[in-house]
């Protein structure tokens, strides 16, 4: 009675596997290819710079907002977490920017490192509260940091410029050469190679193993600690990184508009981030641009015709999306691309 | 015989209900050891309680001679001990290719993986050696959430096997499946290596007499009887508990 | 000392009153469908402008208003439920907070649209403005009022949550809607008339509000955070625990802008980051 040890044991679990020979360019995993779509959309943000020279300035907004956006699909899209206080780690990013540069420190690409540091460390701090917990907790933990240190800076005016903002902060040449003009011209180029390398950075490690492992945790949060992932101390590093990546773009505001208003830190602020993101499609990283995009767009011509209206059509429009689209723009076109274009599974 | 899991007096209870009481149990290494008992019996409150899932009221838990009842699930699986759950807890968003990856890539810790995926050939080669074993080989590239029932199943252990567990803790292997269909969980339980500790759970006595070499039998949180199988089929107190039962699974 | 401690607290209660009245259909509505409805403050406002809005245009005396804000805000409940929200119980958290994103921002950018931005403005009977003298404190008149109607309500939901069936079967629900429904108790119906009711309450309260914490259009924006402090720190579900836990934010904030200006609601969100995390399942642990 009882298991007989046949033959065909399963060698997986003892021995280093064997090399096996089918090809594996038929594999689904995530890789580093460039698929024709994201080419043509980097080379349209370029093409801008060249056929609108007139709106460099809200491109650069919508850069802006979109590495935001991005720097919340991080969390919100592999890994699951709903922030609605993102805006405290955009606002430290563009306080700091915004004060080195007062203070004398005016070299650009420095101050994004600073802010990146200093907006991490922040993420990292409160990551501790952040992260534990369930959906409506971390909601509401999230939201309760932003508007607290929304109050704290608020209440700090004598550093942070209060109600007023600080304004008139001088800025330096990027790399010693460009100078920020009033077309905004350098302003767009500079967010957009910023831009671009933070997402080339935000793509690999969404397409590491790590990344995988963000997906699982958001996915099946039941089994990861079953196959013995830390899933604490992941969620903690993903945090943190999106904290940094949410400073840059707050340190990009702050330098290529040379202001910086409490608002960056406001609920507001994170409210339309998380809007911008499922607007483009949550978990695609491009939802986040294209959700910017479309967003920054339609408000700069819906809301210069009449505040109210735009509200108002803004509202309706996310009670829509969620109602009959829930996959944003990138969802909507993905089973678009999937009913034009239907391949057969691969076997 | 070396003792590879051991519990002292363990015992969980939520105010007046005493789901597990002071159970006592030791699981030899290299042993294929079965528990049963009616529904209810708080076999899976068991597996939970060694597996760090829930905390116990009272008593300890051993792997080996190290006391681990204070430590947390994931580090439980690094020290060799993984399980699988009775119903699918699995990645619906994932393919099968990329649950089992995850899970290899876990085990060996992910470190400064700057690579994509798709480059880890080691972890990718072993992945697949795994699943071919598993009879999934045809569909690695599958989303999970796709997968019919009965290979979700057999990928439910498949991520298990790649933690390469020198403890494996089977919650209902075959629950779920059709008596006509289960053939595939038999091989894969039949093939495991002998160096490898299985403590299973199962209503499906078919299962249980041709694979358990011993029996412990668990009703209302404490353990009636354990023995070799034949004992147990002969013990008339374990007859009377499984009277009027109905053949589940 | 004591005059000032005494009055900070009756100011804190009256506060926390109303904070009550207003939450309570959102505590109901997250602990029995387990829906996040940041718009709950919307039927506030809503409530608010009605008051406002039959004083101002039709001349009906304040007190005659607070039916009719019940009423409309209820009224509205009852037509959105089974319209909107009715569909979205089952999504995902993110979902719902961007629905009730979304509603805010449409019912904020209505009223801006109909009632203008600037802030309404009630007149009060006679009888409810000055001040009343009661164990040696001078203790507002509009307050005691605030107490006595929130403290009437009280009772009375909690008489119709325990004493009647209908209590009883929101109970169930609470607890186990799938298992309420095996048993036979129309769920839907029960999800209804449990966010009617609510809805109702909040357009009340809304309406009570005006005179203490003004009304204009960013009304539900302003306070939403504190509605849900209310309720995640005293329990989803739960009357007594959703009571206790306005009181104690209500003390807290009139105390914390009291002593402390200078910080401001710093203390009230704070105090919210720490309840959270002492009390991850509120501060009275309803039998779920």
């Amino acid at each position: 009675m009882g298991a007989s040890v046949e033959p065909g044991e399963i060698q997986a679990m003892t021995q280093r596997p064997v090399s096996l020979t089918r090809p594996s360019s038929s594999l689904r995993l995530p890789n580093w290819q460039w698929r024709p779509a994201e080419i043509a959309f980097w080379i349209t943000a370029v093409a801008v710079f060249f056929v609108l020279p007139g709106r460099l300035m809200l491109g650069s907004q919508v850069l802006i907002a979109g590495l935001f956006a991005l720097s919340l699909d991080l969390i919100l899209g592999y890994a699951g977490i709903v922030s609605l206080g993102h805006a405290a780690m955009f606002g430290t990013g563009a306080y700091t920017a915004a004060l080195l540069a007062r203070h004398g420190w005016g070299e650009p690409l420095t101050g994004l490192l600073a802010a990146a540091a200093v907006a991490a460390a922040l993420a990292y701090v409160t990551s501790f509260i952040a992260v534990r917990g369930g959906d409506l907790t971390r909601l509401l933990v999230t939201l309760g940091i932003g508007l607290l240190l929304y109050e704290a800076a608020n209440q700090a005016s004598s550093v942070t410029g209060g109600v007023d903002g600080l304004g008139d902060v001088p800025m330096g040449k990027v790399l010693g050469l460009f100078r920020f003009d009033l077309e905004g011209r350098t302003a767009y180029l500079y967010s957009l190679v910023v831009v671009f390398l933070v997402f080339c950075f935000a793509r690999v490690i969404v397409r590491s193993p790590f990344g995988l492992s963000l997906r699982g945790i958001r996915d099946g949060a039941a089994r990861m600690p079953a196959i013995g992932s830390p899933v604490r101390r992941r969620l903690t590093a993903i945090y943190t990184i999106a904290g940094g990546v949410a400073g840059v773009a707050g340190a990009l505001l702050a330098q290529t508009t040379q202001f910086v208003g409490l608002e960056v830190l406001g609920f507001e602020r994170s409210a339309y981030c998380v809007v911008m993101l499922v607007l483009g499609g949550v978990g695609w990283l491009y939802g986040a641009l294209v959700g910017a995009a479309v967003f920054m767009i339609a408000q700069d011509v819906l809301s210069s015709i009449n505040p109210v209206y735009w509200q108002f059509w803004l509202g309706l429009l996310l009670v829509l999306v969620v109602l009959f689209a829930r996959g944003g723009i990138m969802g909507g076109l993905g089973s678009l691309w999937l009913w034009l274009f239907a391949r057969p599974r691969a076997k | 015989m070396s003792v590879a899991l051991r519990t002292e007096g363990l015992s969980r209870n939520w105010g007046a209900l005493q789901a597990v009481r002071e159970v006592s149990f030791a699981l030899e290494a290299g042993a294929r050891h079965a528990l049963i008992g009616p529904n209810g019996a708080g076999k899976t409150t068991f597996i939970n309680l060694l597996t760090g899932v829930l905390r116990p009221s009272g008593g300890d838990v051993f792997l080996g001679e190290q006391k681990i009842t204070k430590l947390p699930p994931d580090l439980r699986v690094k020290r060799g001990m993984t399980r699988t759950f009775q119903i699918n807890t699995l990645f619906p968003g994932l393919t099968v290719l990329e649950s089992v990856v995850l899970a290899i890539c876990e085990r060996e810790g992910l470190g400064a993986a700057w690579r994509p995926v798709a480059r880890c050939t080691r972890q990718i080669a072993e992945a697949r050696q795994t699943l071919d074993e598993l009879h999934l080989g045809s569909e690695i590239n599958t989303l999970t959430r796709s997968l019919p029932y009965g290979k979700q199943r057999l990928l439910e252990i498949a991520v298990a096997l790649a933690t390469r567990p020198r403890i494996l803790l089977l919650d209902e292997p075959a629950a779920g499946i059709p008596a006509d269909e289960s053939a595939e969980i038999f091989s894969v339980l039949s093939r495991l290596p002998r160096d490898v500790t299985v403590l299973f759970i199962e209503h499906d006595m078919r299962l249980v007499f041709r694979f358990a070499e011993r029996i412990t039998v668990l009703v209302d949180g404490a353990i009636l009887v354990q023995g070799a199988p034949q004992q147990i089929a002969d013990d008339s107190r374990v007859r009377e508990v499984y009277l009027g039962e109905a053949q589940h699974g | 000392m004591f005059a000032t401690l005494a009055g900070v607290l009756f100011d804190g209660v009256a506060y926390g009153s109303l904070l009550f009245l207003i939450s309570i259909g959102l505590s109901v509505t997250l602990g029995l469908m387990n829906f996040i409805n940041l718009a709950h403050g919307a039927f506030a406002m809503f409530g608010g402008y009605v008051c406002a809005m039959a004083m101002a245009r039709i001349g009906i005396p304040f007190l005659a208003t607070l039916p009719l804000a019940f009423l409309a805000a209820a009224a509205a409940g009852a037509a959105l439920e089974p319209l909107l929200y009715r569909r979205l119980y089952r999504t995902s958290p993110l979902n719902q907070v961007l629905f009730s994103i979304g509603l805010t921002l449409m019912s904020v950018a209505a009223a801006t649209y109909v009632c203008g931005s600037g802030q309404q403005a009630v007149r009060l009977p006679r009888f409810l403005l000055g001040q009343v003298h009661i164990l040696g404190l001078d203790l507002g008149a509009y307050r005691l009022f605030l107490i006595a109607v929130v403290a009437a309500i009280t009772l009375g939901l909690l008489s119709l949550v325990t004493g009647t069936r209908f209590g009883a079967q929101i109970r169930a629900c609470v607890d186990n809607a799938q298992v309420s429904a095996g048993v036979g108790i129309d769920v839907n119906r029960v999800f209804g008339v449990s966010f009617t009711l609510g809805a109702g309450l909040a357009g009340l309260g809304g309406a009570l509000a005006i005179a203490v914490l003004g009304l204009d259009p960013t009304f539900p924006m302003k306070y939403v955070v504190y509605f849900l402090l209310v309720v995640v720190v005293g329990g989803a579900g739960s009357i007594v625990g959703t009571l206790m836990a306005s009181i104690v934010v209500g003390i807290f904030d009139v105390a914390g802008k009291y002593y402390v200006p200078a910080v401001g609601s710093f203390v009230i969100y704070a105090l919210m980051l720490v309840l959270l995390l002492l009390f991850p399942g509120g501060l009275l642990r309803s039998s779920r």
